[in-house]
């Protein structure tokens, strides 16, 4: 009896911890800057997000997300199709290094890509003898955004082409389709959904990157300062109301996106 | 264990499973739970287990009431119908399981684990994963695992259902068996009827929440209490206007009353073989016929109505089209009020007519 | 075959051009001034004490979101006591922080616990600073490693299902001993890998920890802010140092990763 009552106490004490933890963790701070953003009202809003650097700012970031998913989507797909269908020495550890970009801190991979493209390597050097710098200029942002996006169109393709049977191409084959034909009717529309979700998913991960891009980028406001950085400079211009805004749009960007996502997955999964 | 229910209600959202069910089992009673998919078996089945809380009603175990009792302490066993094997354990380690929560020490697990994998020809298979084992295999652990504790009732969902067919019919003569030997209460929700036929004591037709009958196989067919069950059990054919039919005039009285007759109840052949019934008979015309393994399969058309029925291999073979007197034995009437088994007027008639 | 060999091939350089050269740079980099250089950048005292902030906040972030990740997960999953909606509700929000923006993150956190809010007032007087503080940095990795250990356990659960664990009720076991004997064994191996994911996650931490914690040298500076401060400094060979330290344990992780994905693709 005794026992009964103990586990009961015990259960209602963790349900309610751990409900707590959830709510002040994740749901009071969401509202918060939903809530302090339209605290000096809709106008202040209106006014912050007009604001020409900070809308630059969002249109910069998007544009440059946008190159970078579909650089993305196009090496991913790749990277994806020889990761999985062929086999060759040095494979599973190329299939280790795909998950590098998570492991690493962003800002030692924005340090890496100093290192990369800056004046002193290789590839820095000779887009200097032709005549632009890479470094601290838009195609740099573009490169560290896609590093950091690297596995997400990879990760959620290979498992649509594991599970491709092999019998399907077989069928087209014996149909008379080409192999072009093949991959263009039947193996494509499968590997869709896994580029489009992970393509998603990159493009709103870009979107929010900052270790990585405030290092290369050289953050000169309205060219290479990206709607991140800004925020974080509002901040540190004692400006919380301006970074609020900002961030509320950028928030509900991303968030429509990542419900997007779910919409997507869940239909695949009827 | 004695168990007896009363009332019992479940509603899952809007959807009502179980409407007012009652009835109670007997100790060393092998209760099947029949009917079709949804009609709520299972619901009550974890009702009794504990593993669902019924919105009202009583669960009696043994006179005492037990719905606010947590499943952990009714001292039921259960066999799911997934086995629900713990994966991670090999099959000695699942059986012991419920021995270890109990606190029994080492050397007693040791015995009844043994003798359980005994009992149910487990033997040597002690250390293997359930990945390792068949399917009748995994059942049979779930069987063993389940028993381990010396429950006083045993509840079995759908044991069979996941199992090939030709192993079905082996583990079903052993269950029904190896529950004879153990003499324990037990209750299986099946949707077979052959099951329920072949293994239950008494069989309890469930059908939308409802307890259409509870009975014996035997009773269950011979008097059906609603037209569901008659329907149910064994092949039948439902005629609209009975009352059409020869020797069942008298049917016809109340309005929108249907019948319902059992290939068995159909008797068809030529005059010669029908001596003083004859009278009772009508005459029809064979629609077709098909050979079926064991005998014919031959349908019949009898003034518009549409008839089937079995016809021995031994009498002389029909063919469509051919004209053959047709006697029904007797019919299932039923309308929306009442429901009842008529013979046919005309054979009892048969004493006052003498050719 | 020579397409098969073109794919592989441009794989293999785009491997290398952005994953292995940069990796191997930074080695460089870090024993540019050789040896005694890499010594000195590492045993600088902020660069120590960096470490150490970053060492205290990993292990007390993956600890604390391993209980509540899996706490949440079976909550979510198995409960009968949350209703159908909030658990949608839930699992929604659950993957917020993954959609945020980790300056965003920051910027939560200080708005709703720094020296200006009415909450981070109130805390200031009584002596406790939340912001500017290891406890808002704590905060803000929390906040940015919650849905890790929740993603990989989650899945799991449906997985399973619950009936071996209605079979272990009605053999007599309560929620611990179930939960201890028949549930955990089976998420072992994912919740290890969400632990090593959260781990790396932790370790890399830069955005949300450089608005929360004012990045004041060796007092809330992490490892991945002092490199970003040594690189505003122009001292690349330090930050090459500190980055080096924080690359080679990432790779470590990411082996660790790779290891224990395996193990708990296996049933």
């Amino acid at each position: 009896m005794t026992n009964m009552l103990q586990s009961r106490w015990w259960s209602w004490g963790f349900r309610s911890t751990v409900m707590l933890y959830f709510i002040v963790l994740i749901v009071c701070p969401i509202a918060g800057i939903y809530g302090q953003s339209l605290s000096g009202g809709l106008q202040a809003f209106a006014d912050n997000i007009t604001e020409a650097l900070a809308w630059k700012s969002v249109l910069l970031t998007v544009k440059l997300a946008i190159i970078s998913t579909i650089v993305n989507a196009l090496i991913g797909t790749m990277s994806a199709w020889v990761l999985v269908r062929y086999r060759f020495p040095g494979r599973s550890l190329l299939n280790s290094l795909v998950d590098l970009p998570f492991a690493l801190p962003t800002a030692v991979i924005g340090l890496m890509i100093m290192l990369l493209l800056g004046p002193r390597s290789w590839i820095g050097s000779g887009a200097e003898a032709l005549g632009t710098t890479i470094l601290f200029h838009e195609p740099a942002i573009v490169v560290a955004m896609v590093f950091v996006t690297f596995p997400f169109v990879i990760r959620a393709v290979q498992p649509l082409l594991e599970e491709l049977d092999a019998s399907e191409e077989e069928a087209a084959y014996t149909m008379g389709a080409s192999r072009t034909r093949t991959f263009m009717r039947v193996i494509l529309p499968c590997m869709m959904p896994g580029i489009v979700s992970g393509a998603m998913l990159a493009f709103s991960r870009a979107l929010a990157e900052f270790g990585a891009v405030v290092l290369v980028a050289g953050n000169i406001p309205g060219r290479t300062l990206v709607a991140s950085v800004y925020i974080f400079g509002e901040i540190e211009s004692d400006n919380p109301a301006g970074a609020a805004a900002v961030s509320v749009l950028l928030l509900t960007l991303s968030l429509l996106i990542l419900w997007t996502v779910n919409l997507v997955r869940r239909r695949r999964a009827r | 264990m004695h168990v007896e229910v009363r009332g019992l209600n479940k509603t899952f959202g809007s959807f009502q499973a179980v409407k007012d069910v009652s009835f109670s089992v007997a100790k060393g009673q092998l209760i099947g739970l029949l009917g079709p998919s949804g009609g709520g078996k299972t619901s009550i089945l974890r009702m009794l287990a504990g593993l669902e809380s019924p919105d009202s009603g009583d669960i009696v175990f043994h006179g005492q009431r037990v719905n606010d009792l947590p499943p952990q302490e009714r001292g039921i066993g259960f066999v799911f119908q997934n086995y629900a094997l713990f994966k991670h354990m090999t099959v000695s380690e699942n059986i012991a399981f419920g021995l270890e929560v109990k606190k029994w020490n080492k050397a007693k697990i040791k015995e009844r684990v043994a003798s359980l994998t005994e009992l149910t020809g487990l033997k040597g298979f002690e250390s293997r994963y359930p990945h390792q084992l068949s399917g009748g295999q995994r059942q049979r652990v779930a069987f063993a695992r389940a028993l381990a504790p010396e429950p006083q009732l045993l509840l079995l969902d759908e044991p069979f259902a996941a199992i090939d067919a030709k192993i079905r019919h082996e583990l079903r003569s052993w269950l029904r068996e190896m529950i004879d030997r153990l003499g324990i209460t037990s209750i299986f929700v099946t949707h077979d009827q052959d099951e329920a036929i072949e293994v239950a004591d008494e069989i309890m037709i469930i059908n939308k929440g409802n307890l259409e009958q509870k009975g014996s196989p035997w009773e269950i067919y011979k008097d059906p209490k609603t037209p569901f069950v008659a329907g149910f059990i064994g092949e039948s054919r439902i005629v609209d206007n009975i009352g059409a039919l020869h020797g069942f005039a008298d049917a016809a009285v109340s309005a929108g009353t249907k019948g319902l007759i059992r290939p068995e109840y159909i008797e068809i052949g030529r005059k010669e073989e029908f001596a003083q019934l004859l009278s009772a008979t009508e005459s029809g015309r064979v629609s077709h016929i098909h050979f079926r393994g064991s005998e014919w399969l031959v349908e019949v058309e009898v003034g518009g109505i549409k008839l089937v029925t079995y016809r021995s291999l031994e009498k002389e073979v029909l063919h469509p089209g051919d004209e053959v007197q047709v006697l029904v034995h007797r019919a299932y009437l039923f309308n929306d009020n009442d429901s009842w088994v008529m013979e046919n007027k005309l054979k009892a008639d048969q004493n006052f007519v003498y050719i | 075959m020579t397409m098969r060999r073109l794919w592989i091939g441009l794989t293999v350089i785009v491997f290398a051009v952005l994953l292995v050269i940069p990796l191997l740079r930074i080695v460089q980099g870090a024993f540019d001034d050789g040896w005694s250089g890499f010594a000195a950048g590492i045993s600088r005292p902020e660069a120590l004490h960096a470490l150490l902030m970053t060492g205290i906040i990993t292990v007390s972030v993956t600890l604390i979101n391993t209980f509540f990740g899996v706490m949440l997960s079976m909550y979510m999953v198995r409960a009968s006591w949350l209703g159908k909606r909030l658990k949608a509700v839930m699992n929604g929000i659950v993957d917020l922080p993954f959609a945020v923006s980790p300056v965003i993150g920051g910027l939560m956190i200080v708005l709703l616990l720094g020296p200006d809010s009415a909450a981070g007032a109130l805390l200031g007087k009584a002596g406790i600073d939340i912001v500017y503080a290891w406890p808002g940095m704590i905060l803000a990795t929390l906040f940015v490693t919650f849905p890790i250990v929740i993603r990989e356990v989650m899945p799991v659960l449906q997985e399973i299902g619950s009936q071996q664990e209605e079979a272990a009720h009605m053999m007599g076991a309560y929620a611990w001993t179930t939960f201890w004997r028949v549930t955990w064994p089976q998420i072992k191996w994912s919740v290890v890998y969400g632990v090593i994911l959260t781990i790396a996650r932790c370790l890399g931490e830069f955005g949300a920890v450089l608005v929360v914690s004012g990045n004041i040298i060796n007092k809330t500076q992490t490892a991945t802010t002092l490199v970003y401060q040594d690189v505003e400094n122009f001292d690349l060979t330090a930050a090459n140092t500190v980055a080096l330290v924080l690359a080679a344990a990432s790779v470590l992780l990411l082996l660790t990763m790779e290891w224990s994905k395996s193990r708990k693709e296996v049933h």
